[in-house]
């Protein structure tokens, strides 16, 4: 058995109803990870691009490969770990925001290139984006009394150069 | 266009209703028979049935029915079966047979009716999410929104359903969209940007094959269902016969190479032949055809991949490449057309095996057929079912179309009915579905009207599906059932014998009715044999009866089991023969 590994794929599919819940059902009919998925249309209205975190051993993520191509909704797969690659993610965090721990909170936003992007009485909240890891390194150096709410968009990921995922 | 002049029927220059372009997309599909039970949702479809004649609709009397019917019609012939459900729980009912198609691979497409389009999501009378309860089970499914759309997606249905790995398609058609008026266009050609299955193999990789092939010491193929659905039985002969080598097939596969050639093995897998699994553990060069190690057939795959060998895959479906095994050489494509490329190859370069290491290797095959794994104690007083199924296949001289349902009387008869041609074994391998048989029957006996049709089951299964009785004798239909009646749930019980220290909990039949008396309810022919020296006779005589459904009620005996047996999780050369115990 090899190890497990965070594997990042991307999908094109037919946007069309019903082509999500083809996706989500293969996974969980085939008990495949799932750490988290997005999906929007392209700038082609008729595609949507799909991210979908997964995590398991090299022949694991070969089948899901192998899987995904055999959805006829699916019209092409690349696993960006194939390559390089860029992944970002976006996180809005509601922050206890009063008194001293006012400027203290900016400076933690700044350090982490953040931005304030709502600004009340006893709080803040704040915009991150970057990788995963970036953002898990934010929430971990705030104080865990001190979140009010968090919300992430999941990752999406780009191939770099002239790695390029298009119909 | 003298149909659209038919009574009833718009006029081809008028627009036509959805309902009558649906008929009109099955018969330019040249759609022979559609298997169905009507229903609210499909009142409209009905209707333009009953105004036409190019396809024969047959009425069964449960949904499951239909759906297997029309995939034993399909497994038969070769073509894509057609099944016509409603909406709620015609198409709940439907499911079951549409798994069974799915796991075996078996192309097909079936029209769901469907609430009308104002009502979905409402909790309608009889709506259910078909597309959704089905997607698992489907290669792929449509919902029409649109009577525009009804003609492509028929074409696209058939299209998806017979190319690349064959599979089950849905069409949920909902009712309004069957009344609202259309042209009718049938597209000519289809083209899905997100579908393009392989079909030439890679030459590098059949040329590799080949020389691995026809160096090995101690080479084997074992073929699956996928020589079947891909026709490609001719080619693989071709090939085994001009390498000379030693042959298996699962249970999906029986009949794709003639079970009387030498080359033959038998099947392998937890009730293959001893000769067939030894030779699987031990060869050194594996050629897998159309079949996908699957954990009946392999078993243990630790322990198969203990004896190191080097494994070649063709097979059309890349996701069944390294799936449970790890391959060394994969060759994606048409079984057919990479089998035609290599027997190509092997005429042109002259390929040949080494006939000494090839002797040598049969020679071991042989020493291991001297266990004579088939062989059974033969009785006087109480009928083996083994010795049934050989009768049978004595008296239908080897020509029958034997369907099966599930359980010990399958194994049986994929052991002792030797299969020389494809298509004539049509069973239930992927979902092991208990109901199958007389539908099964069904289907073939409608396309194949003077043949000679077997349904071998047992007492359990039969009862899944007995309401099909009344169909056979509506169509009169000529099948001859085969039922093996040991008063048991008999491959439940025999592991209950071996694994649960003969605790047979909840697996006696009691409480059977009269088997002969219900066939002659039904208006057929019923026989009930308790006898070894009336089995032959019986038989013979129920296949005189030409035109007559006949049931013949085998009462066998109670304790005998399917040798040889692979225990679960156990590797393929683990056998438990009937002599070890």
């Amino acid at each position: 058995m090899t190890t497990s590994t965070r594997h990042i794929i991307s999908l094109l599919m037919e946007n069309e109803s019903g082509a999500l819940s083809r996706v989500a059902g293969l996974f969980s009919a085939r008990g495949y990870n799932i750490e988290s998925l997005t999906v929007a249309p392209t700038e082609d209205p008729t595609l949507s691009r799909m991210t979908i975190v997964t995590s398991g051993s090299d022949e694991v993520i070969e089948q899901i490969i192998k899987q995904l191509n055999k959805l006829i909704d699916v019209v092409k797969v690349l696993d960006l770990n194939d390559g390089k690659f860029i992944e970002r993610e976006l996180m809005l965090v509601k922050v206890k925001a009063t008194g001293t721990f006012r400027e203290e909170m900016k400076r933690m936003c700044d350090i982490f290139r953040g931005r304030i992007i709502d600004v009340a009485d006893g709080s803040f909240t704040i915009e991150l984006t970057g990788s995963g890891t970036k953002l898990d390194a934010f929430i971990e150096s705030l104080d865990k009394s001190a979140i009010l709410e968090t919300v992430r968009t999941g990752a999406s990921g780009i191939g770099r150069g002239d790695r390029i995922l298009k119909v | 266009m003298k149909f659209a002049m038919e009574p009833g029927m718009a006029n081809s220059s008028k627009q036509l209703t959805g309902a009558e372009i649906l008929i009109r997309c099955l018969h330019e599909e040249n759609v022979e028979f559609v298997f169905g039970y009507p229903g609210g949702a499909v009142l409209h479809i009905y209707d333009a049935i009953f105004h036409q004649d190019k396809f024969k609709h047959i009425l069964v009397r449960h949904e499951q029915a239909a759906l297997h019917a029309a995939d034993a019609y399909s497994r038969s012939t070769g073509k894509v079966g057609v099944a016509l459900v409603t909406s709620g729980p015609g198409a709940t009912n439907a499911v079951t047979g549409i798994a069974t198609a799915y796991m075996d691979s078996i192309p097909m497409v079936i029209i769901s009716g469907q609430v009308p389009t104002y009502a979905i999501g409402e909790d309608a009378f009889q709506e259910c999410d078909t597309v959704g309860i089905t997607r698992p089970c489907v290669k792929h499914n449509f919902l029409v929104k649109d009577v525009k759309d009804i003609a492509s997606t028929m074409k696209k249905a058939f299209y998806v359903a017979a190319s690349g790995r064959p599979g089950p398609v849905l069409v949920d058609i909902p009712k309004d969209i069957t009344a609202h008026l259309c042209d009718f266009d049938y597209p000519e050609t289809v083209h899905l940007r997100s579908y393009n299955p392989v079909t030439k193999g890679h030459l590098g990789q059949i040329k590799k094959a080949l020389k691995l092939l026809t160096e090995a010491k101690r080479p084997m193929v074992y073929s699956g269902g996928g020589v079947i659905l891909g026709d490609a039985s001719e080619h693989l002969n071709k090939l085994i016969q001009s390498l000379g080598l030693p042959i298996t097939s699962t249970l999906m596969g029986l009949g794709c190479f003639p079970a009387s050639d030498p080359k033959f093995l038998g099947m392998l897998g937890m009730h293959g032949t001893y000769e067939a699994n030894m030779a699987m553990q031990d060869c050194d060069v594996l050629l897998a055809v159309g079949a996908r190690f699957d954990d009946r057939v392999i078993g243990n795959t630790a322990h198969f991949l203990s004896n190191p060998r080097t494994i070649i895959h063709i097979d059309i479906d890349p996701s069944s490449i390294s799936k449970r095994v790890k391959i060394d050489v994969p060759i994606v494509g048409d079984v057919k057309s990479v089998l035609a490329d290599m027997n190509e190859l092997i005429a042109t370069e002259n390929l040949k095996q080494n006939k000494v290491e090839l002797a040598s290797w049969f020679k071991q095959i042989d020493a291991w057929r001297t266990k004579k794994c088939m062989n059974y104690a033969q009785s006087s007083e109480l009928i083996k079912p083994q010795y049934v199924i050989q009768k049978l296949h004595e008296v239908t001289k080897g020509e029958a179309f034997v369907t099966s349902d599930v359980g010990q009387h399958q194994m049986w008869a994929a052991q002792y009915y030797k299969f020389e041609q494809p298509r004539r074994w049509i069973n239930s391998g992927g979902l092991g579905t208990m109901g199958v048989g007389l539908p099964y029957a069904m289907g073939v006996q409608l396309a194949f009207p003077d043949a000679q049709v077997a349904c071998v089951t047992g007492e359990g299964s039969i009862q899944m599906n007995i309401q099909e009785l009344s169909t056979c004798a509506q169509y009169q239909l000529p099948i001859k059932v085969i039922m093996l009646n040991n008063r048991y749930l008999g491959m439940v019980r025999q592991w209950q014998e071996f694994f649960y220290e003969n605790r047979y909990s909840e697996s006696y039949m009691d409480s059977l009715p009269d088997f002969v008396k219900l066939a002659e309810a039904y208006g057929h022919v019923g026989m009930q044999i308790t006898k070894p020296g009336d089995v032959e006779g019986a038989l013979k005589e129920a296949f005189a009866m030409k035109s007559r459904f006949v049931f013949l009620d085998f009462i066998t005996d109670q304790k005998e089991n399917v040798f040889p047996m692979i225990q679960n999780g156990k590797g393929l050369s683990e056998m438990i023969l009937a002599e070890d115990l």
